[in-house]
C-alpha cells in the first residue's frame, strides 16, 4: 500500500484481518455505501451542468441549423409537425450547410479566421513563453507581483480595454499623435480597422491564457535538469531544444489551444478593431443572426465553426489524458 | 610493502607527484556569506576523494565550482594542468552525478545515457556501443527502453552514474551519491561504486555528509567546516589521529576529557584531568608545553570494561557505574557514569551470549574502565 493514497476498505481488510470482523457489523459497509454514493453526487454535478448549459443549447442550435428560414416568430420552421392524419413529420433541411459550402464568402471567412487565430497563437507563444520563463525564474516576491500583473487586466471590463485600444490606434489617436509629435511621420498612418489592429487586440487579450498554463508547467520543471544538460556538454541553446522545449510541450499545447479556440470565434475584437476590413467568422455569424435575421444559416455557421474547432479540442483532451496518465 | 609501491598508492605523500586537480585560494561569496573561504587542495589522478561536512559547510559549493555551475569569487582551479575559471560547464572535462540524479524524464534510459555523447557529436554506431557497454557495467542492459519513472531508486542511481561516466570524464563529481537510497542498498552500492572506480581509473570527488560513507569509499577525506578544511587525510588518519575536537567528534564518537599536561617526556605524556580524577598516559611524545590545557579523546571501542579491579593500579583507568545499556546484537553500548558525574560511552563486542537474560556487565554494575596507552589522542584545539 503506497502512502498518500486514500485507503480503500479492501486495503484495510488486507492490512488488518481484524477489521474483517467489523465488516459483518455493517459499519464499514455503510461507510462504503456512502462513499460510493458521494462519488456519484460529485460526478453528477458537472454532468448536469454540462447537460443543461452545453449539450441542450448545442442540440437546439443543431435543430435550428437544419430548419428553414421563415418570417415568423421564431423565424424558422419546426423540426416536428403533425400531419392531418395524426402522423408525425420530421423536417430536416441541409440547404443551410450546402449554402455555406457554395457561397465562397463563408469558406474564405473560415480560412481567414483560422489563419488570424493561428498567427495570433504563434505571436502569443513567442511573447508568452519568455515571459512565463522569466516569471518562473524570478525570486519568490517578484514572482507574485509579475503573476499579478498578468492577471490584473481581467479586473477591468474586456470591452473597455478594446475601446481603449481603439483610442490608442485611431487616426487621431495617441500613437499617431505621438509619432507626429516626434516627427517620425507627418500624416497619420492607418492602424485602426486593419489586420494589424486585430492582431494587436487578440494577442493583447489572449496572452495571459498562454502565460498561465506555461507558467504552471514550467513551475514544475526541475532546474537541475538544465545543469545536467550543461554538464553533459549541451550549450545553452541545445539545452533549450533538447530539455526545456520537450518538457514544456504540454504547457505550450495547453496554452496554444486556450488561445486558438476562443480566438477563432472571436467577435468583439474583429468587429471593433478590424471593422469591415477583416473577415472573421464571429462577425459573419453576428451579421446572419441580427442583420439578415436568418437563424438557420447563423446556426449552420456556428455548427460548422464547432467542427473546425473540434479537432484541436480533441487534441487538447488527448494531451491532457496523456499527462494525467504519466503523473 | 616497498616504498615505491607506497608512493604509487598514496601519491599525496610523494613530493614529486603532479596533482591532477589543484585548487588555490579558492573562495566563493554569496553576498555577505562566505561559503568557501580561501581553500587550497591537491587531488591526484585515480583518487576517490571525499568532501565531508555538515550541511552548509561549503562542500556542495566547492563541487559546483569544479563543475562550473558557480564562478569562484577569487582563486583558481586547474584540472589536468588547465585553468578552469573561464571554461563553461559544457566544455569542462568533468561530469557530475547529481544528488537528485537529474535524469531527463522524457527520455528512456538509453537516451539518457547517450545524451552526453550525442552532444559531443560522436557517431551513432559508437554511441550505441558505448551506451551498451556502460549499461552492462551498471547491470541495466535490459532496462534501456524504460523511462526513469519506471525505475527503482537504486536503478535510477545507476543510470545517473552511467550517464556521467559514458563520456569518460577526467573527473567524476558525485553529490551525495547514496543519499537517496535506503541503508541496505547503500551498503551494496558503496562497493559497486568502488569497483567501478577501480575498473575505470577515473578520479572521483564525492560530497557527503555521511561519515560512514566517506570512511568506506575514499582514499582521502577532507573534513570541511564553515567553508574551510579542518583536516585532510586517509580515513585511518582522520579516525585515529584527529587533529581537533571538531574532527574527533564529527567522525565517529569520542569521549572528551579536559586536563593539563602533567608530564612531558620524549616518548610519553601524562595528562591529568582533575575534574574526572584520571591520569592519561600517552605512549608518544608531542611538542607541547608543560601544564598547558589539552583535551584527551578516547574512542568508545578502545575502552575495556571489567567488573574486577585492574591488576596494575595507576594511569589509564576509571571507575564508574553502568547507567545505560544499549544492546545492538553484535555489540553493546554502555553509558558509564563516573564519580564526577561525567558520562563515558563504551562499545563492547558481544563475544559471549548473555546467560539467563543477564548481560556480563549489566545495569547498575560497578565497573572499571581501562585502555591501552596508544589509544588516547591528545588535542590542543
Amino acid at each position: 500500500m503506497s502512502q498518500g493514497q486514500p485507503i480503500g476498505i479492501m486495503d484495510r481488510i488486507k492490512a488488518h484481518p481484524v477489521s474483517h470482523l467489523i465488516v459483518r457489523d455493517g459499519l464499514p459497509r455503510l461507510e462504503h455505501y456512502l462513499q460510493s454514493r458521494w462519488k456519484t453526487v460529485v460526478v453528477a454535478i458537472p454532468f448536469i451542468w454540462l447537460l443543461i448549459f452545453f449539450l441542450a443549447p448545442f442540440f437546439i442550435i443543431l435543430k435550428i441549423s437544419v430548419a428553414e428560414s421563415l418570417i415568423a416568430s421564431p423565424p424558422f420552421s419546426p423540426l416536428f409537425d403533425w400531419a392531418s392524419d395524426g402522423a408525425m413529420n420530421i423536417r430536416v433541411v441541409f440547404d443551410n450547410y450546402s449554402y455555406l459550402w457554395e457561397d465562397e464568402l463563408y469558406l474564405q471567412t473560415y480560412i481567414s479566421s483560422v489563419k488570424i487565430s493561428s498567427i495570433s497563437t504563434l505571436l502569443c507563444l513567442l511573447l508568452g513563453y519568455p515571459i512565463a520563463y522569466a516569471i518562473v525564474r524570478s525570486s519568490h516576491t517578484t514572482k507574485h507581483i509579475l503573476l499579478m500583473m498578468v492577471i490584473l487586466p481581467f479586473w477591468t471590463s474586456f470591452l473597455l480595454r478594446v475601446y481603449a485600444w481603439m483610442g490608442l490606434l485611431a487616426d487621431q489617436g495617441t500613437i499617431n499623435n505621438f509619432l507626429i509629435w516626434l516627427g517620425v511621420i507627418d500624416q497619420p498612418i492607418r492602424l485602426l480597422y486593419s489586420h494589424f489592429a486585430v492582431y494587436v487586440g487578440i494577442v493583447y487579450t489572449y496572452v495571459p491564457f498562454m502565460i498561465l498554463p506555461l507558467y504552471a508547467n514550467m513551475e514544475k520543471l526541475d532546474m537541475t535538469l538544465h545543469e545536467a544538460a550543461a554538464d553533459l556538454g549541451a550549450k545553452p541553446f541545445k539545452t533549450f531544444l533538447t530539455v526545456t522545449l520537450p518538457l514544456t510541450l504540454p504547457g505550450i499545447i495547453a496554452g496554444s489551444l486556450l488561445v486558438f479556440i476562443p480566438a477563432t470565434g472571436e467577435f468583439v475584437i474583429p468587429d471593433l478593431l478590424g471593422g469591415g476590413n477583416v473577415l472573421m467568422i464571429g462577425r459573419v455569424l453576428f451579421g446572419e443572426f441580427h442583420s439578415n435575421h436568418d437563424w438557420p444559416v447563423a446556426s449552420a455557421v456556428a455548427i460548422a465553426l464547432l467542427l473546425v474547432l473540434v479537432i484541436p479540442m480533441m487534441l487538447y483532451q488527448r494531451v491532457q489524458a496523456k499527462q494525467a496518465e504519466e503523473a | 610493502m616497498s616504498e615505491i609501491a607506497d608512493l604509487q598508492d598514496q601519491p599525496w605523500l610523494d613530493p614529486d607527484a603532479v596533482p591532477f586537480i589543484r585548487m588555490q585560494g579558492l573562495t566563493k561569496n554569496f553576498g555577505d556569506f562566505t561559503a568557501v573561504s580561501s581553500v587550497d587542495l591537491d587531488i591526484y589522478k585515480g583518487e576517490l576523494f571525499c568532501l565531508l561536512g555538515g550541511s552548509g559547510c561549503g562542500k556542495s559549493t566547492l563541487l559546483r565550482m569544479l563543475a562550473g555551475f558557480e564562478t569562484p569569487s577569487s582563486g583558481s582551479i586547474h584540472i589536468d594542468g588547465m585553468e578552469m575559471s573561464e571554461v563553461p560547464p559544457y566544455e569542462r572535462p568533468v561530469n557530475m552525478m547529481f544528488q537528485s540524479y537529474a535524469l531527463f524524464p522524457h527520455m528512456d534510459v538509453g537516451k539518457n545515457v547517450a545524451y552526453g555523447l550525442k552532444m559531443d557529436g560522436v557517431d551513432k554506431e559508437e554511441i550505441r556501443l558505448r551506451v551498451g557497454e556502460m549499461l552492462a557495467l551498471v547491470e541495466l542492459s535490459e532496462f534501456s527502453r524504460r523511462k526513469p519513472h519506471q525505475l527503482s531508486g537504486g536503478q535510477r542511481q545507476r543510470v545517473a552514474l552511467a550517464r556521467a561516466l559514458v563520456k569518460r570524464p577526467k573527473v567524476l563529481l558525485l553529490d551525495e551519491p547514496l543519499g537517496a537510497l535506503d541503508k541496505r542498498l547503500r551498503e551494496q552500492t558503496q562497493f559497486e561504486l568502488m569497483n567501478i572506480q577501480e575498473k575505470l581509473g577515473v578520479t572521483f570527488i564525492v560530497v557527503t555528509h555521511d561519515q560512514e560513507e566517506a570512511m568506506t569509499l575514499s582514499t582521502r577525506i577532507a573534513v570541511m567546516d564553515a567553508g574551510k578544511f579542518v583536516q585532510i587525510g586517509t580515513p585511518t588518519e582522520i579516525y585515529e589521529y584527529p587533529q581537533s575536537r571538531m574532527v574527533a567528534d564529527f567522525i565517529g564518537s569520542a569521549n572528551m576529557f579536559e586536563g593539563r599536561v602533567a608530564e612531558n617526556g620524549a616518548d610519553h605524556i601524562i595528562v591529568r584531568s582533575k575534574s574526572d580524577g584520571a591520569d592519561f598516559y600517552v605512549d608518544h611524545g608531542l611538542s607541547i608545553t608543560q601544564n598547558s590545557k589539552v583535551w584527551v579523546a578516547l574512542r568508545p571501542e578502545k575502552i575495556k570494561i571489567s567488573k574486577s579491579i585492574p591488576t596494575q593500579p595507576g594511569t589509564n583507568q576509571l571507575k564508574g557505574v553502568v547507567q545505560d545499556l544499549g544492546y545492538f546484537g553484535s555489540l553493546s553500548t554502555y553509558r558509564i557514569k563516573l564519580a564526577s558525574g561525567k558520562i563515558v560511552s563504551v562499545t563492547v563486542p558481544n563475544q559471549v551470549r548473555p546467560r539467563h537474560g543477564r548481560h556480563a556487565v549489566d545495569w547498575e554494575d560497578e565497573v572499571y574502565l581501562s585502555w591501552d596507552a596508544a589509544s588516547p589522542v591528545v588535542l590542543t584545539k
